[in-house]
């Protein structure tokens, strides 16, 4: 059994289509290994019995032309699924179930996938290493008391720890990159309009992205293909020709130019990472690629532009779980008094104080000091993007300024939470693709990542150059399976 | 200062009052704003109302392109500037029939701007000018009556089309008001973009009221009274706001911007909020939604589907058909009244139509409390009545007679004369026989006329008219005694 959880998303369609494996064997050991591996506390919603008998039935009657034909996959617990809880992993939305699927988990099931369970996250998203969840913190399958990123922790850790073969996630400020970064996994932000948003639960709604979780890029390209769709339910999302990204992919960038943004190069970075961005531009070079350096000048003021516009977005979008319709309430005296302690009691203190950040910028008087500034500075960062992107093609830089940390070890300062995200925020800002996949191990030998950020909708460039570094790098993850008694 | 200009007095001082509106009307649709659920009024609670209405985690609003082009159609028909480019906001507050915790509305860039609605005063006509027009979704309905114990929510109108059309602050009196609200509404049924139906709840205003003395330029401070529902009431809440505010500030005390409601039971405006308690409804874009642009080609398109107006159908009537203002005005208030004109006048003279559908018809609805389009009388046969006067089959009295008949059984008015022998007598030797009669009976009476005594001619007209069972033709029998008297 050991050899299935072992094999990739690609070279497991194709075992299926072979007629090598069932998919119930393939769901059975996904299970199993689950089961096994509660200690992390990935999931939060398990659909198991459901998962094997629809694995029966899809061997009972197999359909083999669909691009995930026969896989079980688990989910972020951001992404609706009818008639299965669903959580945002917060205690105002504990017993939600919604009637509707989401268009990207629909396009899952739509191409065979079958659902296995929803894994942790951040409540509401809001996090950088999965600690905020009413559910408790996730466990890195890299150490044991190691956070594994977040706020797609529980994503991370599951695809790390081979719980099941491929996930997704969603990335507002990097809540994909960072913890792929931090669980040597690949994770990829598409472009602000590339993945439909509807039926997932929002939190910022102009950064907010659904993408995939892999193992390696090959399989990072086959669930975007399968992800990505034009969707009428949601009007920011935008009709372009999409490739088919997992036959298209190939390793010829000769010629390319990949841009190296100076002001990625922060105080305090760790040599470590200086050195992994110096090996990924050599390796780039060996690839034939042409190596410029640039300037992205408002980077440094990226994370608190983001620390504006997304609390403002949040503190309406969480408006909602007001206790009235559905979710947890509270008993009150009157409709105020059920507001107040419905929202105190259902929601915690990260998402509280981005609620409370969101309106007081909103608020009359601070509004053009705060939120009209940032969405100004937020053009300029577009700007800056688009300049450079006359000049290169692609843009390297660190998924992170810091390998994963240990848990509780920033829980009490917010603001060097908050500076996980200096290097993945910005692609959110200008609302670019980007990809993270695994480059090395710092000292501890906790997973390092490098970050490639592409013209919009240049989703195909980015994994192309990604699939050709996968291939210099060589990283292979390494754990030994610790958490299984 | 004209003499109809409405002035409150107090202690011998004049005040002027300033009024503007926000009026609310609901798009005429099959659709929401946002989403696909129906309108229809009076349904069952919270049968019309899809995820998107009741806010469930993850749904997104989707822009209804048929609300758009009655909301541009609307800016079109009150002279309004379009604007190509506008953006939804988000009205951020609270409330249990408020799923979302916000308003999807337009802020700082309204999809209509400037533009203006004339009004016909007695003294002649008065522009009022139109601040914006913008798109924005309705609430739920809390209902606080039927359950002692808790607030009931029905959702069916959460997300609902409504134009907001905010007025510039041009009105000066309840009767202003009156017209105005008249205006747009007849403007918007003939558009087909609002229903106008007050009683449902489709044309609501928040109505702003100031006042300042005659002879001045310093506005007052003013007040916002909030969501009245018919005519009446913002008549009667204008002139009790206006007279609050005066006596406040002949008793020295000034006058708080703040928030007020119209108590329908007491006739009273009574504070609701004062501005220091005003919501901060945190507005920003949505960014659910991108801004809405529209291309020359779709204005364009809606400016060929506008229809002819009010205003134009009385500057029609009166140069084609020769009608007063004064009736144009009448006839072309409400588009099916009309209607009705114009099919009665397809066979029938302009001034007669145009009297007996102002006069006699107008009175018979009102008696029994009917719109024109419920009729019991339809256009053929009123045409088919008229044209029995013009050709002199009928008197203009008779008329009224079988009119009366029609309006209780809509019959042709043609079988009505048959069957009754209504027809008008006519023909001179019959009259002469009939007026010889009357004549030979009253010699006494003749004789005094001769002497002098013209004003019996009235009465032997009224004899005459009598033997003719009331069927005599009026001219005819004026010309035949004249001749007969003086001869």
């Amino acid at each position: 059994m050991a050899h299935l959880i072992d094999l990739t998303l690609s070279e497991l369609v194709k075992k299926i289509k072979s007629k090598e494996i069932s998919s119930k064997e393939i769901t059975s050991a996904y299970i199993d290994r689950s089961i096994k591996s509660k200690k992390l506390n990935t999931y939060v919603e398990e659909t198991f019995e459901e998962a094997i008998k629809n694995s029966e039935k899809f061997d009972n009657n197999p359909s083999f032309e669909k691009k995930l034909s026969g896989i079980p996959l688990a989910v972020k617990d951001l992404f609706c699924t009818k008639n299965v809880k669903t959580t945002a992993s917060s205690k105002i939305l504990e017993n939600f179930v919604p009637t509707y699927e989401s268009t990207v988990t629909q396009n899952l099931w739509n191409e065979g996938a079958i659902l296995l369970g929803k894994l942790n996250c951040d409540e509401f998203a809001m996090g950088s290493s999965n600690e905020t969840s009413h559910f408790g913190n996730v466990i890195s399958p890299i150490d044991d008391n190691l956070v594994p990123g977040g706020s797609s922790g529980g994503s991370a850790s599951a695809l790390a720890a081979k719980l099941t073969p491929a996930t997704i996630g969603t990335d507002t400020g990097g809540s994909i990159r960072q913890p792929a970064s931090f669980t040597g996994t690949v994770g990829l932000k598409p472009t602000y309009g590339s993945c439909s948003r509807y039926g997932i639960v929002a939190f910022a709604s102009s950064l907010d992205q659904a993408g995939p979780m892999t193992r390696d890029v090959k399989d990072c390209a086959l669930m975007l293909e399968v992800m990505s769709s034009f969707d009428t339910k949601d009007s920011t999302s935008i009709n372009f020709k999409r490739p088919n990204y997992f036959s298209d992919l190939n390793k010829n960038i000769k010629g390319k130019k990949i841009g190296i943004p100076k002001e990625y190069r922060v105080d305090g970075m760790p040599s470590e990472i200086e050195n992994l961005w110096e090996k990924g531009k050599n390796y780039l070079k060996d690839c034939g690629a042409e190596i410029i350096d640039i300037s992205l000048p408002h980077t440094k003021y990226a994370l608190p532009t983001y620390y504006i516009v997304a609390p403002a977005e949040a503190s309406s979008n969480l408006a909602r779980y007001d206790g009235v319709k559905y979710g947890f309430r509270a008993d009150g005296e009157n409709l105020i008094d059920m507001y107040e302690k419905t929202r105190s009691q259902g929601f915690g203190d990260e998402v509280k104080r981005r609620i409370m950040i969101g309106t007081y910028v909103l608020s009359s008087g601070y509004y053009d000091a705060y939120y009209l500034k940032a969405q100004k500075v937020r053009k300029l960062i577009k700007n800056d993007f688009d300049n450079v992107f006359n000049n290169v093609d692609a843009i390297l830089t660190p998924s992170t300024p810091s390998s994963a940390f240990k848990i509780g070890d920033k829980t009490n300062d917010p603001v060097s939470m908050y500076l996980n995200d200096i290097f993945t925020v910005p692609v959110n800002l200008a609302g670019l693709p980007g990809i993270s996949i695994p480059a090395g191990l710092d000292k501890n030998n906790y997973p390092l990542g490098l970050q490639v950020i592409g013209k919009p909708f240049d989703e195909q460039g980015i994994l192309d150059i990604a699939f050709s570094m996968e291939e210099k790098i060589n990283f292979k993850l390494k754990t030994n399976d610790w958490w299984i008694k | 200062m004209s003499k109809d200009q409405y002035i409150i007095e107090k202690n011998g001082n004049k005040y002027e009052v300033i009024i503007g509106l926000e009026v609310h009307a609901q798009v005429l649709s099959e659709s929401k704003l946002f989403s696909t659920s129906a309108t229809k009024f009076g349904s069952e609670p919270n049968t019309q109302v899809s995820l998107v209405d009741a806010a469930f985690p993850g749904m997104l609003p989707v822009i209804n392109e048929f609300c758009v082009r009655q909301a541009v159609k609307t800016g079109i028909g009150l002279n309004a500037k379009i604007n190509k480019k506008s953006i939804f906001d988000r009205k951020n507050y609270f409330y249990a029939d408020l799923p979302q915790g916000y308003q999807i509305s337009q802020y700082k860039d309204p999809i209509v701007g400037e533009g203006s609605v004339v009004l016909d005063l007695p003294s002649g006509p008065k522009t009022i000018g139109i601040e914006r027009l913008h798109l924005e979704q309705d609430a739920g309905k809390s209902i606080h009556d039927l359950d002692p114990g808790s607030t009931l929510v029905d959702l069916n109108r959460s997300g609902v089309a409504l134009m907001e059309i905010v007025s510039k602050p041009d009105l000066r009196s309840p009767e202003e008001v009156n017209l105005y609200i008249k205006k747009l509404r007849s403007i918007m049924r003939y558009l087909g973009t609002c229903d106008g139906n007050m009683q449902e709840g489709s044309l609501r205003a928040d109505v702003n009221v100031s006042i300042k003395k005659v002879g001045t330029d310093k506005l007052g401070t003013r007040c916002e009274i909030k969501n009245v529902n018919s005519i009446k009431f913002m008549q009667m809440a204008i002139e009790y706001e206006a007279n609050r505010q005066a006596e406040l500030l002949e008793a020295g005390n000034t006058i708080e911007q703040e928030t007020r409601l119209f108590d329908t039971k007491k006739n009273q405006t009574r504070s609701m909020r004062s501005k220091e308690d005003a919501h901060d409804y945190r507005y920003f874009p949505d960014p659910d939604l991108l801004p809405l642009e529209l291309d020359d080609q779709f204005i364009e398109n809606i400016k060929k589907d506008i229809p002819e107006l009010p205003d134009q159908k009385k500057n029609r009537f009166i140069e084609k058909f020769k009608l007063t203002p004064y009736e144009a005005t009448i006839l072309v208030s409400d588009l099916n009244t009309s209607k009705f004109f114009e099919k009665v006048i397809k066979k029938s003279d302009v001034k007669l139509s145009a009297n007996w559908i102002t006069g006699e018809l107008f009175a018979l609805l009102n008696e029994n409390n009917l719109e024109i389009s419920e009729s019991p009388i339809s256009p053929e046969n009123l045409s088919k009545l008229i044209n029995l006067i013009s050709d002199g089959t009928i008197s203009g009295k008779i008329a009224k007679t079988i009119f009366e008949i029609m309006s209780k059984e809509d019959k042709d008015p043609n079988i009505i004369v048959e069957e009754k022998g209504l027809k008008q007598e006519s023909d001179p030797k019959a009259l002469e026989d009939l007026i010889q009669n009357v004549l030979s009976s009253n010699e006494d009476k003749v004789k005094e006329y001769k002497s002098g005594k013209d004003k019996l001619f009235g009465f032997f007209v009224g004899q005459v008219m009598k033997e003719s069972k009331g069927k005599g033709n009026p001219q005819m029998i004026n010309k035949i005694l004249k001749e007969k008297l003086n001869g």
